[in-house]
């Protein structure tokens, strides 16, 4: 076995298990006696319950049970809570109307959730539910942003005047304001992100399981943060205490961010199954998760620029509509407000910005955070400005990134958007991004192309995001109804292996593998006797969970933290055992030994003396070696970086190919870089597919028409180019492992590199901007009207 | 998916007997069609009668013709050296349907039979003038094309097989529709000793169609230039989420001329 520590590419532990189909997922589980639910939803965007009558579907075959909104108020339980709040520019809080778990009034998208029926199979339950007869009055219906807001719109909830959730701002407007006044040219780009639907491999799934002798819930699910789940199911929807509640997360395949929310289908298994005192399990088949899974994206924005004469950016002025569905999912308010306007310096030192952001409720799936979650939108946005403004000041794209970047000595930074910048060095990742690009032989490539009648483009974005979320003071600060600490419980066994409970969540990212690297660094333990433990509320003592990119940056430096504790107690038993001052005692590569002497006790010496303490400092030191810590970050992690793409574009049919795709990201400290590797080229693989592919398409009324396979476009592998990804990192100044993350660079980064790469490539037929994504029949009539001005000139 | 009775008889007989006993009875064969719909509980068949083994797959290569039984899997088209030597543009056209799972599963005979307006085989079927036996008769491709989703097979009749005449040459271009991968627009050019022919896949409201002006132009000269300048009225052609008519119009051209310049 070779070297295995940090900066190791070792193989990921788990991967025989995921690949050889013996991963255990929700849906893998089963209990005694189960029966399974089946969702009736609506299969419109807005209408009126006037009634449901339930009678031929309890009179269907096997049925156990149906129940409406109307048995779960009876019951007194509570509607979906979502864990923050954006408060309007007057200070008011935002709108925040009731969730309901089953609909009690109204259904407000197409896919809320009406009824359930439980029954003995799949089958039979899905039977009865077709059986559920309900009247509806339709109601006219809006999906679309600025519909939303227009005068007169129809109401998704009749309490939300204009269907605005939050009128928000940050920056300073004054300031701003003056910027543009004096400034000698100014940009504008009116610009669309689109909306995505994230598609994890694994389906959500949901069982819930009642023990009637002890009064103990158990709910498995499909989840990012159990922890989570179980206090807000359990504080705000069920009403059911922490020491009967067990939430339990299995193998999970995929979430990128979309299961991280409280979802309806979670309190209804675990309910009913209390109700009924059965086991009750519901899975949820594709065509259910197009149209129950939260979407992510949707945001109509404006981004000007004020420029001096030298092209430097004076201020910056944003505002953006941000569609939140028809509900507010958990964390869907903070994305478009927090993790969005606070990133728009990028990696600019724009003196001055200024950001307004409403956010709308609409007859759709309700929006939350996807793979970046408010960072995509926001790098999108400015990198977008940045390729205009360099066509339109005639400073060449790559030169004017230059200019406005911020200097390497000028950390830590503070962003006129609230966040401090701890380190980076963008000149270094967009050196090392043209070079592996060959950015300088481009020219050469692009004739080439022509000679063969295709267009042939190359796009740069140099990004940042905030990412290891985060520090609870600042977020409570800003609206958080939670902290955003995690918490590790590191257990030395008497023979010396290790366990490692941690509340971070794995759902592919290589945990396992990663962590378990962490434990060989600091500890010396091999590979082999390191086992990480997580998922289960019953056996980690908290956590919260995996998304933004957090679970090195704070889950690992949770370990790192009971570690320290871990030795520190370990240095006091083998001063004990070998006769010396503690502090004389040094620790390293698994042994403890007293400097200047060649005595020497290993890990599991101590760890065996600690269980079976004979000869123990008894009186000072309790038995056993088990360490837990709560690490709460001090500040966010800002991982950037460059991004390069090469398009070429067949002008008689529209189509892109992505011909080459590079990836220099900052992500700090690499721990397990094949991992770094495989989490960038993920990320890019989803980016290329929301810069090219992927559309989330409602009608006018919210008829979901992109429902299927068949009509959203996932990208796949021929879909995508050789991904060069490489690293050149600066570290962390505040975590002790100067880690950054690199779970989501890569969707960041990549869709304005391929936008701007596509837009060069069409550089003559006279286009300033096009909307993601930059589909065929899209880029044909871009062509198509383009031709004749080509021919004039 | 809705409960149903499951039969797999032995023979072709069996099988007509089966589904003529049930008016609600329906046949499958890879399943690739029938699955996905039966699991989106959009048809409710009393019985299923699976045709795996009533003997109709294989491939025999004739004088001037290859003929290919109705539960031949497109994997089973697109390897086989027959076809690739008769008819390659054929073999090319399977390879290039759906994904290799589906090419495992999926026939001719099902292909045909469902008559998807973005299926592949109608295309090939419908250029090289194919004829499509089947349990009762033998139809001229011409007539078994109906509109979409609708063929001459009347209820409790089965394709058993496929004779395509050969070709001295021939090609078919698709584009691809990103999501499903079936044709947004599929052209099949074919020159056989009936003449030249054009069908269209992917595009029509009523299904494959013949380019009979395409027809015209390459019967003088079989060219790509031949047909520069044929223009597709979008006006019976299908637009939606993924192509207006407008655009399938001009994938024709784009394909069909791509189609002329490959054709071997
Ligand atoms: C993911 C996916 C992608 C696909 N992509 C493509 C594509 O790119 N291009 C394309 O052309 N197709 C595509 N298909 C469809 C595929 O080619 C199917 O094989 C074909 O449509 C039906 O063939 P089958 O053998 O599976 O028929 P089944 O699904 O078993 O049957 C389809 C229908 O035909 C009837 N039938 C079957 N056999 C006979 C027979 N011998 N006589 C009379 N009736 C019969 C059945 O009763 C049924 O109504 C795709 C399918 C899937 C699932």
């Amino acid at each position: 076995m070779g070297f295995e520590g940090i900066g190791a590419a070792v193989r990921r532990k788990e991967d025989l298990r995921f690949l050889s189909g013996r991963g255990h997922y929700t849906d893998d589980i089963n209990r005694p006696g189960q029966l399974y639910a089946s969702i009736r939803r609506a299969d419109r965007p807005h209408a009126r319950i006037k009634g449901i009558d339930t009678a031929a579907a309890k009179a269907s075959p096997g049925v156990a049970a149906v129940f409406t909104g109307a048995d779960m108020a009876a019951d007194n339980i509570g509607g979906l809570p979502c864990g923050w709040q954006i408060h309007n520019k007057d200070g008011s809080p935002m709108a925040e109307p009731p969730h309901p778990v089953l609909a009690v009034d109204k259904v407000r998208h197409v896919g809320d959730p009406v009824a359930v029926v439980i029954a003995a199979t799949r089958q039979q339950a899905k039977d009865a539910a077709e059986a559920l007869v309900i009247d509806y009055e339709d109601l006219p219906s809006i999906a679309g942003l600025r519909d939303a807001i227009a005068p007169g719109a129809p109401l998704v909830h009749d309490e939300v005047a204009g269907n605005l959730c939050y009128d928000w701002h940050i920056g300073d407007k004054a300031l701003v304001d003056a910027a543009f006044a004096r400034a000698t040219k100014v940009v504008k780009l009116d610009l669309e992100n689109n909306r995505l639907i994230p598609n994890a491999m694994e389906p959500r799934a949901a069982l819930g399981d009642f023990d009637s002798m002890s009064g103990d819930y158990t709910l498995f699910t499909t989840s990012q943060n159990p922890h989570v789940i179980r206090l807000l199911m359990g504080a705000f929807v069920l009403h059911i205490p922490e020491n009967h509640l067990r939430v339990v997360a299995p193998d999970v395949g995929g979430g990128f961010g979309s299961k991280i929310y409280h979802y309806a289908e979670e309190a209804i298994v675990t309910w009913a199954a209390g109700k009924l005192k059965r086991p009750v399990k519901w899975t949820a088949d594709r065509s259910e998760s197009f149209m129950s899974d939260a979407h992510g994206r949707d945001h109509v924005s404006t981004a000007e620029m004020a420029l001096d004469a030298d092209g430097h950016f004076l201020a910056l002025r944003v505002s953006t509509l941000a569609n939140m569905g028809a509900y507010l999912s958990t964390f869907a308010p903070c994305v478009p407000t927090y993790l969005y306007a606070t990133l728009l310096a990028g990696v600019y030192k724009t003196p001055a910005i200024y950001v307004e952001v409403k956010a709308v409720f609409t007859n759709s799936v309700p929006v939350d955070a996807y793979r970046g979650a408010g960072r995509p939108e926001a790098t999108y946005l400015l990198e977008r400005l940045v390729d205009v403004i360099a066509r339109e000041t005639g400073i060449d794209r790559v030169e004017l990134r230059r200019r406005n970047f911020i200097a390497n000595d000028a950390f830590p930074y503070q962003t006129p958007v609230a966040l401090q910048y701890d380190s980076g060095d963008y000149t270094a990742t967009l050196n090392a991004a043209l070079k592996v690009a060959d950015y300088a032989g481009f020219a050469q490539r692009r004739a080439a192309a022509a000679a063969r009648g295709k267009l042939r483009g190359i796009g740069v974005s140099t990004y940042l995001e905030a990412c290891g979320i985060a520090p609870s003071a600042v977020v409570g600060s800003l609206g958080a109804r939670a902290g955003l600490y995690e918490c590790a419980n590191i257990r030395v066994h008497p023979t010396g292996s290790v366990t490692v409970f941690t509340g971070s969540h794995s759902h592919g990212q290589g945990h396992e593998t990663t962590f378990a690297q962490l434990v060989h660094s600091q500890l010396g333990v091999a590979m082999d006797q390191i086992e990480i433990v997580h998922g289960d509320t019953d056996k980690i003592p908290f956590g919260m969970g995996t998304y933004g990119s957090r679970s090195l940056a704070v889950g690992g430096s949770a370990m790192v933290k009971a570690m320290d504790k871990v030795i520190a107690k370990g240095r006091k038993i083998a001063a004990h055992l070998m006769e010396a001052a503690v502090d004389d005692v040094e620790f390293k590569d698994g042994k403890f030994t007293v400097a200047g002497t060649d005595k020497s006790r290993a890990l599991a010496e101590i760890s065996l003396a600690a269980y079976v303490p004979h000869n123990y400092p008894i009186e000072e030191l309790e038995p056993g070696l088990e360490e837990t810590a709560f690490y709460d970050p001090k500040n966010f992690t800002y991982p950037g970086g460059c991004h390069i793409a090469e398009v070429e574009i067949d002008p008689e049919t529209g189509v892109t190919t992505v011909i080459n795709f590079t990836a220099v990201d900052d992500v700090g400290r690499v721990i397990n870089p094949m991992i770094v590797e495989g989490q960038v080229q993920g990320g890019v693989a989803q980016g290329i597919g929301q810069a090219l592919l992927e559309a989330a398409i409602y009608d006018k009324s919210g008829q979901l028409l992109s429902g299927s396979m068949m009509d959203y476009t996932m990208p796949r592998a021929d879909n995508l180019p050789n991904i060069t990804v490489g690293t050149e990192s600066t570290l962390c100044t505040h975590n002790p492992l100067g880690v950054k993350g690199c779970g989501e660079v890569g969707a960041i980064g990549s869709p304005p590199a391929i936008m701007n790469a596509v837009v060069d490539a069409l550089a003559d037929y006279g286009v300033r901007h096009i909307e993601m994504p930059a589909t065929a029949p899209k880029l044909w009539s871009i062509i198509q009207a383009g031709r004749p001005r080509l021919a004039a000139e | 998916m809705y409960d149903f009775a499951y039969q797999k008889p032995s023979n072709v007989a069996d099988a007509v007997a089966a589904l003529g006993a049930d008016p609600e009875a329906k046949a499958v064969a890879g399943g690739m069609t029938l699955i996905p719909v039966l699991k989106q509980r959009l048809n409710r068949p009393s019985v299923v009668v699976d045709l795996a083994k009533t003997g109709l797959a294989g491939i025999t290569a004739g004088a001037g013709s290859i003929t290919i039984g109705a539960m031949t899997t497109h994997a089973a088209v697109a390897h086989s050296a027959d076809v690739q030597r008769v008819i390659p543009a054929l073999a090319a056209l399977a390879g290039l349907i759906g994904d290799e799972q589906v090419r495992h599963r999926g026939t001719i005979g099902g292909s045909l039979a469902n008559n998807d307006p973005a299926a592949d085989y109608p295309a090939a079927a419908l250029a090289l003038g194919a004829t499509i036996t089947t349990t009762k008769r033998a139809i001229k491709a011409d007539d078994f094309f109906q509109g979409m989703f609708t063929t001459a097979l009347e209820p409790d009749e089965l394709i058993t097989k496929v004779e395509f005449p050969a070709a001295t040459k021939a090609n078919y271009q698709k584009f691809r529709n990103p999501a499903s991968r079936y044709a947004i627009v599929g052209v099949f050019v074919a020159q056989t000793a009936a003449g030249v022919r054009v069908a269209v896949t992917g595009a029509g409201q009523g299904g494959v169609f013949r380019h009979t002006a395409m027809e015209a132009a390459l019967s003088k000269n079989f060219s790509a230039d031949a047909i520069a300048d044929v223009v597709t009225p979008a006006d019976d052609l299908n637009g939606d989420i993924h192509a207006s008519s407008e655009y399938r119009a001009h994938l024709i051209g784009v394909m069909a001329r791509r189609a002329v310049a490959a054709a071997a």
